[in-house]
């Protein structure tokens, strides 16, 4: 018998919104799937394009991203600079034809427990029906015997 | 008067250092050339495809001094986005071009360069239209499909990054394998980070010269990637990359006004 297929969902998050928001969900005992791994940090501006590629090479099926809404980043403009980037990236990424449903961009901030446990219930349950990205991750072991 | 005529005097008075322009090569080939002395500009001339504002940022060209650039429009943005990027100096090149009589102009200035650029407008030719748009007329499936069928040629020799007048990092992330970000070898994986990351670091600088599509050995449309990035910052930042040379770079600015449709 094979198992359900359960998807594997990155998050990578702020430090200084987000993770405090998703601790607050932790905190005000709000049960959401436990899909969703969480990657801490410093800011959103920190996140490099690439990382989301090698989270999809490595096995995940899904990414969130998530930080402080505009106005509130912590370093004044991370979020906007990040914001500009994934403008761009999101388009590239749809040309090259990788699939940007899986990837769901989201303001997250320390005081919205609630909103990412919803967020992260959402995605994973979206992606549970998309099924795996076996497609990007076919390339990883591309060759390799 | 023609650029030959330009070229020597040019050279003969020491105004420049050197005239780079094309020259007749292999089977009826073009290729860039070098003028350093008024002896050697007789086979100048201004037809060729390769983009010459890819030589002035280098060591062995800077060291010379002064050069003349015999400057198409594309060339033109490249040497503009390089001051831009302040890896030139506006004292360091002379553009050459042909004004609509037919006669060489130098353009000594920036501003000079802008004004002639205004008078054409900036066009993506038509073959690369029209396969941009059937790409983006496919599904997302079949774009994958092609994109992994182009890629799945590339042999990882960098011809695109080494023809492209914008890519002048002294070490470029290709190179770093601390972290080793993209696998070396050309494999599936390592090809589309590859292609990926170059777009993403040309996107807002890329002039459009479409030198790294031609510069490829397995002919893979790769300038159709910048050429994407260049035109979602162009849509949705309203600056082009060669427009200007005070120009910020798109990704390292920010309005608070961006409008974007995705972030939930």
């Amino acid at each position: 018998m094979t198992e359900p297929f359960e998807p594997k969902i990155t998050a990578f998050v702020c430090n200084w919104c987000t993770y405090a928001g998703a601790d607050l969900t932790g905190t005000s005992r709000i049960k959401y799937q436990s899909n969703v791994r969480v990657l801490r940090l410093p800011c959103t501006g920190r996140i490099d394009f690439m990382l989301l590629a090698k989270a999809f090479a490595r096995g995940a099926d899904g990414i969130i991203i998530s930080g402080c809404h505009p106005n509130d980043c912590h370093y004044t403009s991370g979020n906007y600079h990040a914001r500009r980037r994934w403008m761009i990236y999101r388009n590239l990424m749809d040309f090259m034809g990788i699939d940007t449903a899986r990837i769901t961009f989201s303001w997250v901030s320390a005081a919205e427990g609630a909103k990412w446990a919803e967020l992260v219930n959402e995605v994973t349950t979206g992606i549970r029906a998309m099924g795996p990205y076996t497609e990007y991750k076919q390339l990883a072991n591309a060759g390799v015997e | 008067m023609e650029l030959r005529e330009k070229a020597k005097q040019l050279l003969e008075s020491g105004e420049v250092k050197a005239v780079i322009g094309y020259e007749p090569g292999t089977q009826g080939a073009r290729r860039p050339a070098f003028a350093s002395s008024a002896a050697r500009t007789g086979r100048l001339g201004f037809e060729g495809e390769q983009n010459l504002a890819s030589y002035v940022t280098r060591k062995e060209v800077k060291r010379l001094g002064r050069v003349a650039v015999a400057a198409r429009p594309p060339v033109l943005r490249a040497l503009l986005q390089l001051m831009a990027e302040r890896q030139i100096k506006e004292q360091e090149v002379l553009p050459l071009v042909l004004d609509a009589d037919g006669q060489v102009q130098e353009l000594a200035t920036a501003q000079a360069m802008e004004e002639h650029l205004a008078l054409s407008p900036q066009q993506i030719p038509a073959r690369d239209r029209e396969l941009m748009d059937r790409l983006g007329g496919m599904t997302r499936q079949e774009r994958w499909d092609f994109w992994q069928g182009e890629l799945s040629r590339c042999i990882k020799c960098y011809a695109c990054r080494n023809s492209c007048p914008m890519c002048y990092c002294e070490h470029c992330t290709m190179d770093c394998n601390r972290p080793q970000w993209v696998p070396v070898p050309s494999h599936a994986l390592g090809n589309l980070e590859y292609h990926m990351v170059r777009a993403m670091h040309l996107a807002g600088r890329c002039v459009e010269c479409g030198d790294c599509g031609r510069a490829c050995p397995v002919g893979i449309p790769i300038h159709l990637l910048t050429f994407n990035a260049e035109e979602s910052v162009h849509a949705q930042f309203g600056q082009r990359a060669g427009a200007s040379s005070k120009l910020d770079y798109a990704l390292s600015t920010f309005r608070p006004d961006d409008k974007e449709t995705f972030i939930r």
